[in-house]
C-alpha cells in the first residue's frame, strides 16, 4: 500500500465521515468546509509529481489486490494522468467552495449525502485515470457512473431530476458493457490487463481478428461516456443536478473520462484507418450536432449542455485526427498530427477551466433571479458585474477569441483540420476537405450560442416584472471559484508555454513519446495569416451577423420533426421494453403453484433425460439383482394398490387410511431390507402421522369429485408418468454405480470407537451427532410452528384482507 | 429384487406427482407423504438390499448390509414427519383464513 493508493482512496474513506461532520456540526458550520480539505490536500500533493514525470516517464506503483486472479491494483502516474488528476482535485476544491454557497445549510436536507456522492465520485474518477489495470479502471469507471446518477438524483423528490438519473445511468452503464467486453477481448488477445503491456504487444495484436470488435467495443464504452452522438441525449437530462454538480462531472470531469480513453488507447489502435474515421467521424457530428442544437435552447443549463457535447466533440475529432501520428511515427506529416493530439489535451484543459466556470455563473443568475429562461432575463449587466465579467471572459474564450486561452487552442484545432484535408491517404480523397467545412460551421454556431449566452441575458433592458424576486449580485465566497478560474484563461492566453511546459507536454508525451525530439508544444500566439486565423475572422464575421439576424432564421428549428428526436427513440424503447417484458412475465408468473411445479418437473425430466442420452453410456445392467420372493412380489402389489387408492378415491378416510397401509407396508420392506432401525421407527412415525392426519382432516374440506377438464387431467398424468419412468431408471442406474467403495466398514468398528453395537444408532448420535443435533432443531421448529398456526390469533390487519 | 423396488419407487413417483399436481391441498399433502415414502427406497436400494445381516454387531455374521442409508433414512423419516405435520397445520389455517382449499383460487399476484 503506497502513498499514492492512499490518495486515491482518499476522498471514499472520508467520505464515511463525512455524515457525522454533518451531525454534529452542520447547524454552525457547513459541511462543505470540512469536505473542502480532501481536494485541497490532494491538488497540493500531485502538484509535487509534476517535475517527476516531465519527461514523459511513468511511475508505478502496485499492491496485490485479488492475487487468485492475477488482479493487481497497479497505479500508473504519467504526464497525461496527473493533468487528469489536477483536474480533478483542482475543479474538485474550487466546485466545493462554489457549493457551499450554492447549496445551503439551512434549507438542504440531504447535505451529507451531496458531499458523500461527490467524494465518491472523486476518488472513483481518480481511480480511472490512475489504473493501469484494465478491470480496475472498469470498476472505477461503473463507480463514476454511480456517482453521477445519485447526484443528478440529488433532488430526488423531483420527477425530471429522477427521469435524468436515470437516463445517464442507462446509457453509461450499458456503454460500461460494451467497454467490458472489449476489455476481456483484449486481455484475450495479449493476455494482459495491464494498459502499458497491452500497448506494448501492438504489432501482435493488430492482426489478431479480435483487434477490430475490440476496438469497436471500447469506443462505444467511451462515446457513450463522453456524450458523443447518438448518445449525447444523456447530458442534457443530467441538467437537473445541481449546477456545482454540473460543473464538476459534466463538464470538467466525468464526461472527458471517454476522451481519457480515447486518448489511453490512441497508441495501441491509433494509425488504423477504422479508429481514425470513427473517432473524427464520430466527433466532427457531435461538434456540429451539438453546437447547432445549443442554439435554440431557452434554459440556460441545456444550452450549456449542448455546448458541452460539441466541445466534447472537438475534442475527440482532434483524437481522431491525432491518431494519425502513430502511422507516420516521423517526419512532418508526424509533427503535423502529433500536433493535433497535443491541441486536443490543450482544448480538454481550456474547456473545463472556461465552461466550469460557465455554469458556475449560470448557477449564480439563477440562485439570483429564480430562474434560468433566456426569456425571462436580461440587463443584469448592471445588477451582476463581477458575473458578468466572468461570463465574458469565459464565454469568448468558448467562441475561440483573443486574448482568452480558448482562442488558442481553438486556432490549433482549425489548422489540424486544414492539414487532414490535404491528405490522400485513408480514403481521404476528396472527402477531406468536408473536415475543416464542418469545423468551420460548427465554430460559428458555436459563436452565436456563446454571444446568446452572454449578451442575451447580461445586455438589453432589465425587467424585474418577469422575476419573482429583487436580484442583486451575490456574496464574495461564491463569486471566488469563477473568478479564480476566469483569470486562469486570461493566463493561459498570455502565458500558454509555461502550462505547455509543465503540464501539456508532459501529457503528451505520455502518449506518444516520439513526440519528444519535435517541438511540438511550443505554443506562439501570433503566427501570421494563417488559414486558421482566416478561419477565425470568418467565424467572427458570419456569426456577428447571424447573431444580429437570429430572430430571422430561428424558426428553421421549427421545420425540423418534434417527434423523431433521439429522445423520442429512447422513451418509446424504454416503454416498451418494460410493457413487452411485463407482458412476457405475466404470461408465465400466473400465480399458480400447479403451473410452477409443472415448469421444474418438465425442467427436470428435459434436463436428465437429454444428460442422460448425451452421456451415452447409459447401460441398465440387469445383473447384481438378489432373487425376488413371494412376499416382495405381495407387499409389491399390495403398495400398488394402496396408492392407487388414494389417487382414485373421493372419500377423505379412506385416502388416509390407504396412506397408512402404504406406510406400514414400507415397514415390512424395510423389515426384509434388515433395517430394524427404519422398521421400528417407521411404525411409530407412521401411526403419529394417520392419527394427525385424521383429527386434521375433520377441519379440512371434503374431497370433491374431480370435475377438471381433460386437457389438465392429461398434462398431469404425462408429467406423473414420465417423471415416475424418469426415477426408476435413475434408481437403476444408481445401484449399479458403484464407483467409491462403501465407507460403512468403518462404521462397522462402532464398538470400538463408539461404545455401542447398534452401527446405526452410533452413527446418529456419536459419529455423526452433531448433524443429529440439527435435526432435532428442525423438529423444535416444526413443532413451534404447528403450536403457533393453531394457538396463534390472527392478526387484525390480516383479517382485514379476507 | 432392486429392479422391482425401482418399478415400485417409479410407480410411487408418478402417483405422488400427480397427487401434486392436483388442485385440492389435501391430495398435495399425501402426494408429499408418497414422495417420502418413494425417497427413502430409492435411498436404501442405493445401498444394496438383502445382503448381509442387520447392522447390529450382536447379530452373527460375517458381513453387515450397509448401515449408512439407514442412518440417512432415520433422519428422513423423523423430519418428514416434522414436515407433514406443519404442512397440515398449514392447511387448516390456510383454509380457516381464504376458506377454500382450491390452490388455483389462493393465486397471489393480484397484489403485486
Amino acid at each position: 500500500m503506497s502513498i499514492f493508493h492512499a490518495m486515491i482512496l482518499a476522498p471514499l474513506i472520508y467520505a464515511l465521515f463525512v455524515p457525522f461532520f454533518y451531525r454534529s456540526f452542520n447547524r454552525r458550520l457547513h459541511t462543505g468546509w470540512f469536505v473542502i480539505a480532501v481536494p485541497l490536500i490532494l491538488f497540493i500533493y500531485l502538484l509535487q509529481y509534476i517535475p517527476k514525470v516531465l519527461k514523459g516517464n511513468t511511475l508505478y506503483e502496485t499492491v496485490s489486490w485479488i492475487p487468485s486472479l492475477g488482479i493487481d491494483f497497479t497505479v500508473a502516474i504519467d504526464g497525461f494522468s496527473l493533468l487528469f488528476g489536477l483536474l480533478i482535485t483542482g475543479m474538485g476544491a474550487l466546485v466545493v467552495l462554489y457549493s457551499i454557497y450554492y447549496l445551503s445549510k439551512e434549507k438542504e436536507e440531504a447535505l451529507h449525502n451531496f458531499y458523500v456522492y461527490l467524494l465518491l465520485f472523486m476518488g472513483a474518477m481518480l481511480g480511472v485515470v490512475f489504473s493501469d489495470h484494465l478491470l480496475v479502471l472498469y470498476v472505477f469507471w461503473e463507480l463514476t457512473s454511480i456517482a453521477s446518477f445519485l447526484l443528478i438524483a440529488y433532488w430526488y423528490e423531483r420527477k425530471a431530476s429522477r427521469k435524468g438519473a436515470l437516463k445517464a445511468l442507462l446509457i453509461t452503464v450499458t456503454g460500461g458493457f460494451f467497454m467490458l467486453a472489449g476489455i476481456i477481448l483484449l486481455a484475450m488477445m495479449g493476455d494482459s490487463y495491464s494498459i502499458r503491456e497491452l500497448i506494448a504487444q501492438k504489432s501482435v495484436l493488430m492482426t489478431h481478428p479480435y483487434f477490430i470488435p475490440s476496438m469497436v467495443l471500447l469506443l462505444i464504452g467511451a462515446f457513450t461516456k463522453s456524450a458523443q452522438f447518438p448518445f449525447s441525449i444523456w447530458l442534457p437530462d443530467a441538467m437537473e443536478a445541481p449546477t456545482p454538480v454540473s460543473a464538476y462531472l459534466h463538464s470538467a470531469t466525468m464526461v472527458k473520462a471517454g476522451i481519457y480513453l480515447v486518448a489511453r488507447f490512441s497508441p495501441l489502435f491509433g494509425g488504423t484507418g477504422l479508429w481514425f474515421w470513427l473517432v473524427s467521424v464520430v466527433g466532427l457530428i457531435t461538434l456540429l450536432y451539438g453546437s447547432w442544437t445549443a442554439i435554440k435552447q431557452t434554459d440556460l443549463k441545456a444550452l450549456l449542455a449542448y455546448s458541452t457535447v460539441s466541445q466534447l466533440g472537438l475534442v475527440m475529432s482532434l483524437l481522431g485526427v491525432g491518431s494519425l501520428a502513430f502511422y507516420y511515427e516521423e517526419g512532418p506529416l508526424f509533427t503535423i498530427f502529433a500536433t493535433a493530439l497535443f491541441a486536443a489535451i490543450f482544448h480538454l484543459f481550456n474547456h473545463s477551466v472556461f465552461k466550469g466556470s460557465l455554469f458556475m455563473v449560470v448557477g449564480i443568475i439563477d440562485l439570483g433571479t429564480g430562474t434560468r429562461d433566456i426569456r425571462r432575463i436580461s440587463g443584469l449587466l448592471q445588477l451582476m458585474p463581477v458575473t458578468f465579467t466572468v461570463a465574458v471572459i469565459s464565454g469568448f474564450s468558448m467562441a475561440g477569441l483573443p486574448p482568452f486561452g480558448g482562442f488558442l487552442s481553438k486556432e490549433m484545432f482549425f489548422q489540424s483540420m486544414v492539414d487532414v484535408s490535404d491528405l490522400q491517404e485513408f480514403g481521404l480523397g476528396q472527402w477531406g476537405v468536408l473536415f475543416p467545412v464542418f469545423a468551420w460551421i460548427a465554430s460559428v454556431f458555436t459563436f452565436v450560442y456563446s454571444m446568446i449566452l452572454i449578451f442575451k441575458t447580461f445586455t438589453g433592458k432589465f425587467q424585474p416584472q418577469k422575476l419573482n424576486r429583487p436580484v442583486h449580485e451575490m456574496p464574495f465566497g461564491m463569486l471566488v471559484s469563477p473568478v479564480l478560474l476566469a483569470f486562469l484563461v486570461i493566463a493561459v492566453f498570455f502565458f500558454p508555454n509555461i502550462l505547455s511546459k509543465w503540464i501539456l507536454q508532459p501529457s503528451l508525451y505520455s502518449i506518444i513519446p516520439a513526440a519528444k525530439q519535435t517541438r511540438i508544444g511550443d505554443i506562439q500566439i501570433w503566427h501570421g495569416l494563417t488559414p486558421a486565423f482566416l478561419m477565425t475572422v470568418g467565424v467572427i464575421l458570419v456569426g456577428f451577423t447571424l447573431y444580429k439576424m437570429l430572430d430571422k432564421w430561428l424558426r428553421i428549428y421549427r421545420v425540423f420533426p418534434q417527434k423523431l428526436t433521439l429522445n423520442g427513440l429512447y422513451d418509446w424503447s424504454l416503454s416498451t421494453y418494460e410493457a413487452q417484458s411485463r407482458k412476457i412475465t405475466n404470461r408465465y408468473m400466473t400465480g399458480s403453484l400447479r403451473h410452477y411445479l409443472l415448469y421444474i418437473l418438465s425442467f427436470l425430466i428435459l434436463t436428465v433425460t437429454i444428460a442422460l442420452i448425451r452421456n451415452g453410456r447409459v447401460q441398465l445392467a440387469m445383473e447384481n439383482f438378489h432373487a425376488i420372493g413371494v412376499l416382495d412380489v405381495v407387499i409389491f402389489i399390495g403398495i400398488v394398490l394402496a396408492a392407487l387408492t388414494i389417487l382414485i378415491t373421493n372419500n377423505r378416510i379412506t385416502a388416509i387410511l390407504a396412506l397408512s397401509v402404504v406406510g406400514y407396508l414400507v415397514v415390512m420392506l424395510f423389515v426384509i431390507f434388515r433395517a430394524p432401525d427404519l422398521a421400528l421407527t417407521q411404525m411409530v412415525v407412521e401411526t403419529v402421522t394417520t392419527v394427525l392426519f385424521l383429527l386434521c382432516f375433520y377441519h379440512l374440506p371434503k374431497l370433491g369429485k374431480r370435475m377438471e377438464p381433460l386437457k389438465f387431467k392429461w398434462t398431469n398424468g404425462i408429467i406423473a408418468v414420465l417423471t415416475g419412468f424418469l426415477v426408476t431408471i435413475f434408481t437403476i442406474l444408481a445401484y449399479n454405480h458403484k464407483r467409491f467403495m462403501p465407507i460403512t466398514s468403518f462404521f462397522e468398528n462402532s464398538y470400538e470407537l463408539a461404545g455401542g453395537k447398534n452401527i446405526v444408532n452410533t452413527i446418529l448420535v456419536d459419529f455423526r451427532g452433531f448433524d443429529t443435533m440439527l435435526e432435532i432443531s428442525v423438529l423444535v421448529i416444526a413443532g413451534l410452528g404447528v403450536y403457533s398456526l393453531i394457538r396463534l390469533k390472527l392478526r387484525e390487519r390480516d383479517t382485514d384482507e379476507v | 429384487m432392486e429392479i422391482l423396488v425401482a418399478i415400485l419407487i417409479g410407480i410411487l413417483v408418478a402417483i405422488g406427482t400427480y397427487l401434486l399436481l392436483s388442485k385440492e391441498m389435501l391430495r398435495i399433502i399425501l402426494g408429499i407423504s408418497l414422495f417420502s415414502h418413494a425417497a427413502n427406497l430409492l435411498i436404501i436400494t442405493m445401498g444394496g438390499l438383502k445382503t448381509g445381516s442387520p447392522p447390529l454387531l450382536s447379530e452373527e455374521g460375517s458381513t453387515f448390509t450397509d448401515a449408512l442409508p439407514q442412518a440417512l433414512i432415520l433422519t428422513a423419516i423423523v423430519i418428514n414427519f416434522a414436515v407433514t405435520a406443519l404442512v397440515l397445520v398449514l392447511s387448516y389455517r390456510t383454509y380457516k383464513k381464504n376458506r377454500t382449499d382450491n390452490m388455483e383460487k389462493l393465486r397471489g399476484n393480484e397484489h403485486e
